[in-house]
């Protein structure tokens, strides 16, 4: 353990309009959530000397809120919190089943969904249903505030479009017309507290002439962020599921993404791998 | 009540429940000094200048050198090739140059990073194919039996394969721990986390020269070991003590994660290739075998490690005509050292892998295979050994394959497979093997392993071994041994700490001995003792207030009253290092495993759903234990089978650490049924053999041969990884295509 | 200065308040029960209760613990007197080598409290973030199954 805590500077504001004055004065600052993130790097030594703004008396910020047409969640609700809301397990499954994929019960436990998308990984496992349900991620900075689509929040491996200032407020999330089909599934590195190899969510409406009305695929791990498969969805648009359409969607599906060869997994495999979700997810049980 | 045969609760059981059991991070001490290590940055090169940044405040730190160690520069093992700090050359990443300290653990980190290392770096040897082409071999080792001309001219069918295993970290959930001062008296003083004080005992007199008495070491509370604090406690004990003598001061190291995996010992990786002439109906007729093991950088226990390998390498089946050539090299990469099976896992896979693939051959099943060739009562193996008694081999494969009714369930699986909307492929796979109990060959007389049981002068009644209790039961057999021994209660009997100053020297707690050789001596001890005591007119069994009052008049001075026995070879064991034929280990465990499982269709992540198996202990000397042993060593080789990928980049562990080193969890590890069974060695106490290291021998084969069974793929390679599995099914298709 | 209640006591911790929770528990407050094995909240050995919930507490800063409520293994019981959960582990044969013990009874217990069902998968699967490297985690998981069991019963008669 390389942390040294007498050089660490803490700041522990004590409300959301007190964080973002102080996050101004200090930009260097590290916001701190959940810590199930930042506290990894600061055990092995690669944070001493920083600032931290600790967020958690930011009691504004644990709530969920029902709104006219679904939730908005507050930056500091837990995976826990999130995977135990009756609405959010009935209206949005595919992010309740994500939430309890995250690490092992004492990371969901502590863990915050504002926290885990300002750490932008590739492989968060909430990112594809958020993607799906098309949320909408609020941003406060001392003077301002904006909302940013989900998909627009990250720009890199670790790197999020947060300006100097900024931190998330809540995720707002409208609850989808009910789909013909939704999905989620993570491909891990083993059965539980594991690292996504490939994380994808679905969402499908069928027409009642049995087109495809609308279908969202979303991806995680398989490129610097996580993507909605544009191509694909394009390409299904309106049209019957057929056997030959599903191939053609599976072929289509590398156009809108790029996985490499690392330590968890490779290239081959993940294309492999994301490809059969997405037949399955297309080819199966389409009627309701 | 007898104690052997019954499960009693671990002896040392309710302190690890409560958090008061104490391990050596949770021990202070005043005045201590944390210690860190400085280690090379480079594969190979050497070492010019370490320079010291001028703006740092170095005046809280003390730094131990190679300079600094009084005696020999070397970590005794086998041989003494590896030093204790580096000093000129330099031949694997994480090779530890200096030690330092600093009261306070962040600032010490600190410290390591205002250091410069200036080395002429050279270019490494990194694999084994290299070290072997340019000569770089420790020890190479043959055995020979019958002819393998002969043979091969009798066989129907030749099959040939190769087959490769990784590197295995052992990941206890302890790091490596250890904490080193001077007393007054100048007794040198090290405790910490380990499995054989004696081998640090050993190391440390040939650093720090001085009277035997005068060092002291102390195991304290072990958190698993596997085999990794077998020798690697050498190591960084003889780093807390070079910066304590210096500092005049404890010292205390502890490494985090990160460090332990990249810079401590791992499984030797190897490369098994087998070519086997065989009769049409599945019997063995020639074997020849070479192995080729990495042993790293220094020679460490690698020549023991090969020697056991090559004695499993034909698997439990009798050939006339062997020939077994093994290896072991010299790469720049971190040394490997003991992880429980020492060898045998690596050898035993690739060998059962090869019946599975003989069986495919000869369309036959591999059941069939195995019991044409399995080892019985009067079979002689390939150093020549005639296996006289207490063997399981047969019993054990008949109970595996009854109790998961592997045939039926075999068809089962066919038929599910033939459906080509079924979302899995399923299979089983059977695997059988054994394991040689205690040090191979001479080496338990090497050892002259001794043990004492004691009447203190209180009246209780002691145990003093070298054995540690690390996890597997030490503190509890031995107990249960010396209690039927005496005929006396469980309760009644105390085990002394490992602790040099109090405890003889019974060996290392490896090898899968210290139930059969220490426990053995121990009864030997104990008889001696009640044969004493009832000369001096104690009726038996004893009250406890006849053995106070005898204790009252024996205990002269406050000593305990004991008797030390001092392992003597068996006159019925013969072995010849030179020629490598005789009898390897005085008796063998067996095991056979059936494993059941299911292959995604989708991610090819492959469920264990079922595992059944049977092993032969000798005697079960507390049949929960037993049990806990072969569950939890079968875990660790599902993890070697399935998740466990050591990826080694430039020289050096590239995942090290939890996230990225994927070890099973409760849901990668299905539940199991174990059957024990008995079949007594009449030289083991109580008819016990050993148990710790045969249940990992026996997963990895078992379940690439279900895995053949799924899918057709016959896999060479450990882990069975999914990207594997749907790399192969690509490729097949591809070839098909 | 942090206040905070550790096993219902109340306790207070002056010191750097960026100080894992595991080592105030550790040296500051001399509970040593609670181990680090990875510090990336992978093994969970450091596993306590945080207002009812297991945590790793190598991932918590100590200030994040203010006025929370802390259960440890010292909170269970005593050697002299185990409670149901340590009782059913030791007869059970759920400890080896003991280190991923303290960890593996709280998140057990967190469990076996809040009523969680008797079943073998469901315990698995609540355990799931608790690694052992030495069990293979079978005589665990009968161990908190069977005081999970005595939990219900108890529960049955008390209503």
């Amino acid at each position: 353990m390389r942390g040294d805590p007498g050089s660490m500077t803490l700041l522990r504001p004590r409300s959301v309009e007190e964080a973002l004055g102080l996050y101004a004065a200090n930009p260097g600052a590290v916001p701190l959530a959940g810590g199930t993130d930042f506290m990894v790097a600061w055990n092995a030594g690669e944070a001493n000397g920083r600032t931290i703004l600790d967020l958690s008396r930011l009691g504004a910020w644990k709530r969920i809120a029902v709104t006219a047409t679904g939730v908005r969640v507050g930056s500091l609700v837990t995976h826990r919190e999130l995977q135990r809301h009756p609405l959010v397990r009935r209206r949005l499954p595919l992010l309740a089943q994500a939430c309890g994929t995250i690490g092992g019960h004492q990371i969901q436990a502590r863990g915050t969904l504002g926290g885990n998308i300002a750490n932008a990984s590739p492989a968060g496992d909430t990112f594809p249903p958020l993607a799906v349900y098309e949320a909408r991620v609020r941003l406060r900075s001392a003077g301002e505030s904006r909302t940013l689509p989900f998909l627009e929040v990250f720009t890199g491996v670790k790197k999020t479009a947060l300006a100097d200032g900024e931190l998330i407020d809540s995720i707002e999330i409208d609850f989808p017309r009910r789909p013909t089909r939704e999905s989620f599934r993570k491909v891990g590195t083993r059965a539980a507290s594991a690292i996504a190899k490939t994380v994808a969510a679905g969402l499908l409406w069928l027409s009642s002439d049995g087109r495809i009305r609308e279908v969202r695929f979303a991806l995680g791990s398989m490129a610097p962020t996580v993507r909605r498969l544009h191509s694909v969805e394009s390409l299904l648009a309106g049209k019957r599921p057929t056997s030959r359409l599903v191939e053609q969607a599976a072929d289509l599906l590398e156009n809108d993404v790029s996985p490499i060869d690392d330590l968890r997994s490779t290239r081959a495999y993940r294309l492999e791998v994301s490809r059969n979700l997405l037949r399955a997810f297309l080819s199966s049980g389409l009627t309701r | 009540m007898a104690s052997v045969g019954t499960s009693f609760r671990r002896k040392e059981g309710p302190e690890k429940l409560t958090g008061e059991a104490r391990y050596i991070d949770d021990c202070t001490l005043e005045g201590a000094l944390h210690g860190v290590t400085l280690r090379s940055k480079v594969a190979r090169g050497i070492l010019r200048e370490i320079r010291f940044d001028p703006a740092f405040d170095w005046s809280s730190v003390v730094v131990a050198t190679a300079a600094d160690i009084p005696g020999e520069n070397a970590v005794l093992l086998i041989e003494k090739d590896q030093p204790l700090l580096a000093s000129r050359e330099l031949n694997h990443l994480e090779e530890p140059i200096l030690i330092l300290g600093h009261s306070n653990r962040a600032k010490a980190y600190e410290a390591l990073e205002h250091i410069e290392v200036v080395c002429d770096e050279e270019e490494p040897v990194l694999t084994m194919e290299e070290a072997l082409a340019n000569g770089a071999v420790f020890k190479r080792f043959e055995i020979v039996k019958g002819d393998l001309d002969t043979g091969f001219r009798d066989a129907d069918v030749i099959v040939e394969e190769e087959y490769r295993v990784p590197h295995q970290e052992q990941a206890y959930i302890e790091t490596n721990g250890v904490a080193a001062w001077e007393e007054e008296d100048g007794t040198l003083v090290v405790t910490g986390s380990m499995q054989c004080p004696y081998y640090v005992h050993k190391a440390m007199l040939g650093l720090f020269p001085r009277a035997p008495e005068k060092i002291r070491v102390i195991q304290t509370t072990t958190g698993g070991g596997f085999g990794g604090k077998e020798e690697y406690p050498n190591l960084i004990a003889g780093h807390a003590a070079v910066l304590s003598l210096k500092a005049k001061r404890p010292v205390k190291i502890v490494y985090d994660r990160a460090e332990d995996m990249r810079a401590t010992t791992k499984r030797h990786p190897a490369r098994i290739r087998h070519r086997t002439g065989v009769k049409k109906d599945g019997t063995l007729v020639a074997q020849d075998i070479d192995v080729l093991m990495d042993g790293g950088a220094y020679v460490t226990l690698s020549p023991v490690v090969l020697s056991r390998g090559i004695l499993h390498a034909t698997g439990p089946y009798e050939c006339p005509n062997v020939r077994v050539v093994g290896q072991v090299v010299k790469t720049n990469t971190p040394p490997n050292g003991a992880f429980r099976g020492f060898g045998a896992p690596q050898t035993l896979f690739a060998a059962e892998m090869h019946v599975e693939k003989i069986a495919a051959r000869l369309g036959l099943d591999a059941l069939a295979v195995r019991r044409k060739n399995l080892f019985r009562e009067g079979s002689v193996t390939a150093t020549g050994q005639v296996l006289k008694e207490s063997v399981g081999a047969q019993e054990v494969l008949d109970r595996a394959v009854a109790l998961s009714r592997y045939l039926p369930r075999k068809k089962e699986c066919e038929r599910w497979n033939r459906r080509k909307s079924a979302p899995s492929w399923r299979g089983v796979g059977l695997a059988a093997v054994f394991h040689g109990a205690g040090f191979t060959g001479s080496g338990e007389v090497y050892l002259q392993s001794r043990a004492t049981v004691s009447l203190l002068p209180n009246g209780d009644i002691e145990v003093e071994a070298a054995s540690t209790e690390i996890g597997q039961g030490t503190t509890s057999i031995l107990a249960s041994i010396v209690a039927d021994a005496l005929e006396v209660p469980y309760d009644w009997i105390r085990v002394s700490t490992p602790d040099t100053a109090r405890v003889p020297n019974s060996g290392p707690t490896v090898a899968s001995r210290t139930c059969m050789i220490v426990g053995g001596l121990l009864k030997r001890s104990a008889d001696e003792l009640r044969r004493a005591l009832e000369r001096e007119g104690v009726d038996w069994p004893p009250k406890p207030s006849s053995l106070k009052r005898a204790a009252r008049k024996l205990c002269a001075n406050g000593r305990p009253f004991g008797f030390v026995q001092e392992y003597e070879r068996p006159r019925e064991i013969r072995w010849d290092d030179r020629t490598y034929r005789g009898d390897a280990y005085g008796v063998y465990g067996y095991a056979a495993m059936v494993v059941e499982l299911e292959i995604d269709k989708i991610t090819y992540e492959v469920t264990v759903k079922d595992v059944v198996t049977a092993q032969d202990v000798g005697r079960a000397i507390n049949p929960l234990l037993v049990e806990g042993q072969i569950v939890g060593g079968t875990a660790q080789g599902l993890g070697y089978a399935l998740l466990e990928n050591v990826i080694f980049d430039k020289g050096v562990m590239a995942n090290a650490n939890f996230t990225n080193y994927v070890i099973p969890t409760t849901l990668d590890t299905p539940p199991m049924r174990v059957e024990i069974v008995e079949m007594p060695y009449s030289l083991g106490p109580f008819g016990a053999k050993g148990v710790g290291e045969l249940p990992m021998d026996v997963p990895a084969p078992a379940v690439a041969a279900a895995i053949h069974q799924a899918t057709g793929l016959f896999l060479t390679e450990l882990p069975l990884l999914p990207e594997r599995i749907s790399k192969a099914l690509h490729d097949r298709a591809h070839r098909q295509s | 200065m942090i206040e905070l209640t550790v096993n219902r006591k109340k306790r207070r911790y002056r010191g750097p308040s960026f100080k894992r929770l595991l080592d105030v528990l550790r040296e500051d407050f001399e509970l040593t029960g609670t181990k680090e094995g990875c510090g990336e909240g992978e093994c969970g050995a450091c596993t306590v209760l945080l207002d009812g919930e297991p945590v790793n507490s190598c991932l918590v800063p100590v200030a994040q613990a203010e006025g929370s409520r802390v259960e440890t293994v010292e909170s269970l019981g005593a050697s002299s007197r185990l409670s149901p959960l340590q009782q059913s582990f030791l007869e059970e044969g759920g400890a080896q080598c003991g280190i991923c013990t303290p960890g593996m009874l709280m998140t057990a217990w967190a469990y076996v409290r809040g009523g969680g069902p008797a079943d073998p998968e469901s315990v698995r699967t609540a355990l799931a973030g608790n690694l052992c490297r030495c069990t293979g985690y079978q005589h665990i998981v009968a161990a908190v199954v069977e005081t999970a069991k005595r939990e219900k019963r108890k529960r049955a008669r008390a209503r």
